[in-house]
């Protein structure tokens, strides 16, 4: 048995990997625009960020192994109170105020806001006794991931405030029922279901499918209570999903989920980004059209074809070989991550790396989903590939931040579960 | 508790997600080729590339028709239209800012291959003040066609004009060659030699963003055509005599057709009158093509070869040569006239002259009397079986000279004129009851006929070849062909023998010695001619005359006709006379009396008063 563990040449592989491709491509969506050279434009700047990010990952892995846990909630209480500064100081983006300027450089406090939560998060279930059983507990873990999701509400910027829906799988892992997950599906399912058939429709085959289900069991009357209780509450919900849906939600919103359902067909307007996505990225073929040479790229024509819409490119230039390539080291990155993070002999990293995998999950399905047609467009930036600085930064020093809590797991004692 | 089983969900739910969306990639990129045709559509467009038109020059080759730019502002129908100063754009264009919501309301509704013109035919002003600023507007730019510029006001007829490809033209074309919004010639030398002038269109692929800018070559080029130029177009027109010619009938109505005989060419083809070439370009038609047809003088109608005319006494050698072929005179054959010609109680009237005429005297004095007894004498031979038969061997005689029908030149707005058939008379009077007696004006250039003045022209023509004729033609030579179309290669025979000519031409000399044209007759130049006054129902005799020159080596042959002028003599001939000498001897200085005749000539205007606009009456006032 080797006493000392080192950084994971794995995870650190194919993390490079994915940001060289990041940089490549957002050198060539840019490459069109006066940009001439790698090191120029937003390949430049990009290239600048990695650079910095990973040179504060360097020297976190010098730092000593316990630092992090220590220093879990000041770091947390610091990013809160950036998330608090933006709603003042914050200069208005896309009708957005997420960024802060700071000289040339815009900070977005949202992305750094994942990582903060994951320390707190990470600290709170470590904490010795924590239950999903306490209130108490349960009510702080609220807290704790609510705050920065209201914060970034407030922003303006619902996209981001969804991801720490990724923490879900956090807990599910740590203990959290099962039924919470189901339910969260079901709810998905009913708000999708209403929405492609209306709520009148599905009341009524909901009510149908209760008539059959008794129709078979009738024998045991032990279900019948909990299932007609379970068909109100179904349709209770679609009815306010519907409700929601026609008086709560603003127009855009409304038409990039029913584009994203197909309802309707809406290619010039709330359509339009995905209906250009998905003719950059169907125009690749197998091995794409070369690097550099994608017309849609090259044309402009997806709105946030750096940031947002990265994948265009990949899929444009790259083809088939290359999209599905990069999907492959995500899924790679990940498995591997939570590989690491269940290898780790402290909750505390364990949840913490937890933490990063289910981020990076849930950022590549709602980006990619979203650049193919299979997901509302959200806008969210896909993990170390899209141009902006404090997505590039914020991820790989978490990256950096997760390699080093692995790399010191001998250091550990086995702890408790 | 160990959970660490739930982490085995995750996976697999990880690897599912992963597994799902290849598998939609490999179906939008590989298995649904939709999306590789829409993104064609999108940012990939073509562009034309107008060649240029082939030139067109003259016999001499002096440039008359050449290429000029013009600007068709074109839109590159975005899918979003930038923001742009509209203001400023519509000040540099000149055009109103409701104009400009319109414009761009068609040009979405009318976008052909991604692009749709915004304002058609920009003036050079315009596109040289909007050019240099045309990246602020992007998705504008300019697509540059060949329109027609002329370097002489003339010819107009011949030279006929380019105008934009018509939705039936479209349709019916074979080769698909034409897009909508090309121009093509539709008129005259234009659209003859149509397939040779075009020359063939180029292709450039290139990729556009998303405001229609180019954003590089597609593939290299490999699809990409270049340009094929027109071929060069040389006319048989002489523009020096075209030009002379033109000034002479200048004020006049009426029409000049001259032919070199040996080979059907046509040296200068006039209907006057005309209109400036230049105004009919792509550029000026829409301001000049309402007056020009309104105009009760017609500028538009090719009288040259559009308008017949009965003949009158141009018509005596014709009649001369058929009655000698025939065999109801001869060389030798004298009548007497008295100064009218008797049939029954009518009596034709003729000119004053000595009484015994010979066929030589009747035709240079244009006796009426002589050609009412040769036709006389044909009608009633007794090789016919009726006056029907008679007649048809008359009219075929006709027909092997082109008249009654289309010659096939290449001159637009041909009329094959009038020459009936019998089944007419038959109408007219009964089958089998009329006569000689009723068709004797035949005789002398007067009723049921009509001829054009290229069919004049080429009568002459015949007459100087002595029996035979060209198709006439106005094309010389096409670059980079070796022959001009067959059809004006082949020789076409007359019903007349060679020999038959000679007291016909001997006649038609004397035309010039002693005869009607005496007294505008050239020097030095052995005329054959024949004038004559073609009465005109409607107003003053139309004035004719066709000749050739010299008589020993014709060179040229000629028609004029002069509407509504009087006598042939006075006006038809001298015209026709100057033009042969300035063609025959270009260097030769005029003797003061032709010079007299030129200027006399030049400066008549005998456009008769109901042809006049008030208009232009009041104008000429001031």
């Amino acid at each position: 048995m080797h006493t000392k563990s080192h950084i994971d040449i794995i995870a650190t592989f194919l993390f490079l990997c994915i940001a060289t491709l990041g940089i490549s491509s957002v050198y060539s969506a840019t490459s069109e625009f006066g940009v001439f050279s790698l090191f120029e434009g937003r390949s430049g700047k990009q290239m600048m960020f990695l650079g910095i990010a990973i040179f504060i990952g360097l020297v976190f892995l010098l730092l000593n192994s316990n630092f992090f846990e220590l220093f879990s909630w000041p770091i947390y209480g610091a990013i809160m109170l950036l998330l608090v500064a933006v709603l003042f100081v914050g200069s208005d983006i896309n009708g957005a105020r997420s960024w802060i300027k700071i000289g040339s450089f815009s900070l977005q406090p949202a992305e750094f806001a994942k990582y903060g939560t994951a320390f707190a998060v990470s600290s709170l279930l470590s904490t010795i006794g924590f239950s999903f059983y306490k209130k108490a507990d349960v009510l702080k873990l609220i807290v704790v991931i609510l705050l920065p999701m209201a914060l970034i509400v407030l922003q303006g910027d619902t996209g981001s405030a969804l991801v720490f829906a990724s923490f879900i799988l956090v807990f599910y892992r740590e203990g959290l029922s099962p039924l919470l997950l189901v339910l969260g599906i079901s709810i998905i399912a009913i708000f999708v279901l209403t929405l492609v058939y209306g709520s009148l429709i599905f009341s009524v085959a909901m009510i149908v499918l209760l008539g059959v289900v008794f129709a078979f069991t009738y024998t045991n009357k032990k279900i019948l209570l909990p299932s007609i209780l379970i068909v109100v509450l179904t349709i209770l919900l679609s009815l306010s999903v519907q409700f929601l849906f026609d008086n709560v939600l603003q127009d855009h919103q409304k038409k990039r989920i029913q584009v994203t359902l197909n309802l309707i067909e809406d290619n010039q307007g709330a359509g339009y980004n995905v209906n250009q996505s998905k003719i950059a990225i169907g125009s690749g073929g197998w091995s794409g059209k070369g690097f550099l040479n994608g017309s849609h790229t090259k044309g402009d024509f997806i709105p946030e074809q750096t940031t947002d819409f990265i994948f265009c490119t990949i899929g444009e230039e790259g083809g088939w070989l290359l999209s599905s390539g990069t999907i492959l080291l995500f899924v790679l990155l990940i498995l591997r991550l939570y590989h690491m993070a269940n290898r780790a002999k402290k909750k505390y990293k364990r949840v913490f790396i937890f933490s990063l995998a289910s981020i990076l999950f849930f950022h590549l399905t709602i980006n990619v989903g979203m650049t193919i047609g299979i997901m509302p467009v959200i806008g969210i930036p896909l993990p170390f590939i899209s141009y902006g600085g404090s997505s590039v930064l914020s991820f790989t020093v978490f990256m950096f931040t997760a390699l080093k809590m692995d790399a010191s797991r001998d250091e550990d004692l086995t702890s408790e579960f | 508790m160990n959970f660490r089983f739930r982490s085995y969900y995750i996976y697999v739910a990880v690897v599912f997600i992963g597994l799902i969306y290849v598998l939609r990639l490999l179906e939008i990129q590989v298995l649904d080729d939709k999306y590789s045709l829409i993104a064609e559509k999108i940012s990939l467009r073509k562009q034309t590339i107008y060649p240029q038109r082939g030139l067109i020059l003259d016999r001499n080759k002096k440039l008359m028709v050449y290429n000029e730019p013009v600007y068709d502002l074109m839109l590159s129908v975005p899918i979003k239209l930038q923001d742009i100063d509209t203001t400023e754009f519509c000040r540099l264009v000149n055009i109103e800012r409701s104009e400009f919501d319109k414009r761009l309301e068609k040009a979405k509704r009318t976008a052909y291959h991604g692009k749709a013109i915004f304002i058609k035919n920009v003036s050079n002003v315009i596109f040289a003040r909007l050019q240099e600023r045309l990246y602020e507007y992007k998705g504008f730019f300019f697509e540059i066609r060949q329109d027609r510029n002329y370097k002489y006001n003339s010819s107009s007829h011949v030279l006929g004009y380019l105008g934009e490809i018509t939705r039936s033209d479209l349709e019916s074309q074979q080769e698909s060659y034409y897009e909508q919004g090309d121009f093509m010639g539709k008129n005259g030398i234009e659209k003859f030699y149509e397939e040779y002038l075009r020359g063939v269109k180029g292709e450039s692929y290139f990729y556009v963003d998303k405001f229609g800018v180019n954003k590089g070559i597609y593939k290299e080029g490999k699809l990409d055509i270049n340009p094929k130029d027109g071929r060069n177009l040389y006319l048989s027109l002489d523009i020096d005599l075209q030009q002379y010619g033109e000034g002479l009938l200048d004020n006049k109505m009426g029409s000049v057709v001259a032919l070199d005989p040996k080979t059907g060419e046509i040296l200068a083809l006039i209907s006057s009158p005309f209109f400036d070439p230049a105004n009919f370009n792509i550029q000026n038609r829409s301001k000049h093509y309402a007056d020009a047809l309104m105009d009760p003088t017609k500028p538009m109608f090719n009288r040259a070869v559009s308008a017949p005319y009965p003949p009158g006494s141009t018509f005596k050698p014709i009649m001369a040569l058929i009655g000698l072929q025939d065999g109801a005179i001869y060389p030798e054959t004298h009548f007497g006239c008295p100064g009218y010609y008797r049939l029954g109680r009518r009596i034709i009237k003729c000119h004053g002259h000595t009484f015994n005429t010979s066929l030589e005297r009747s035709i240079a004095s244009s006796c009426n009397t002589y050609y009412c007894n040769t036709f006389k004498a044909m009608m009633q031979s007794d090789k016919y079986a009726n006056t029907e038969a008679a007649y048809n061997s008359w009219r075929n005689y006709l027909e092997s000279f082109g008249l009654g029908q289309e010659l096939g030149v290449d001159v637009s707005g041909e009329f094959k004129g009038w020459l009936k058939d019998a089944s007419f008379y038959d109408r007219m009077h009964g089958k089998g009851s009329w006569n000689y007696s009723r068709i004797i004006s035949l005789s002398f250039g007067q009723g049921e006929l009509g001829m054009t003045p290229i069919q004049m022209a080429n009568v002459a023509a015949i007459i100087a070849n002595r029996g035979h004729f060209y198709t006439p033609h106005v094309v010389h030579r096409i670059e980079g062909v070796n022959e001009i179309p067959e059809k004006y290669r082949v020789k076409h025979r007359t019903m007349i023998s060679p020999t038959t000519f000679d007291p016909v031409i001997r006649g038609m000399l004397l035309v010039n010695e002693s005869g009607t044209a005496a007294g505008v007759s050239i020097k030095g130049i052995n005329i054959a001619g024949k004038t004559g006054t073609v009465q005109n129902p409607h107003g003053k005799n139309h004035a004719a005359y066709m000749a050739f020159a010299p008589a020993e080596n014709p060179r040229i042959a000629i028609a004029v006709i002069v509407e509504e002028a009087g006598y042939g003599a006075t006006w038809a001939a001298p015209i026709a006379n100057l033009m042969i000498e300035h063609y025959l001897k270009p260097d030769s200085v005029l003797i003061s009396s032709r010079s007299y005749l030129e200027t006399r000539l030049r400066e008549a205007n005998l456009i008769p008063e109901k042809f006049i606009r008030k208009s232009d009456t009041t104008s000429n006032a001031h």
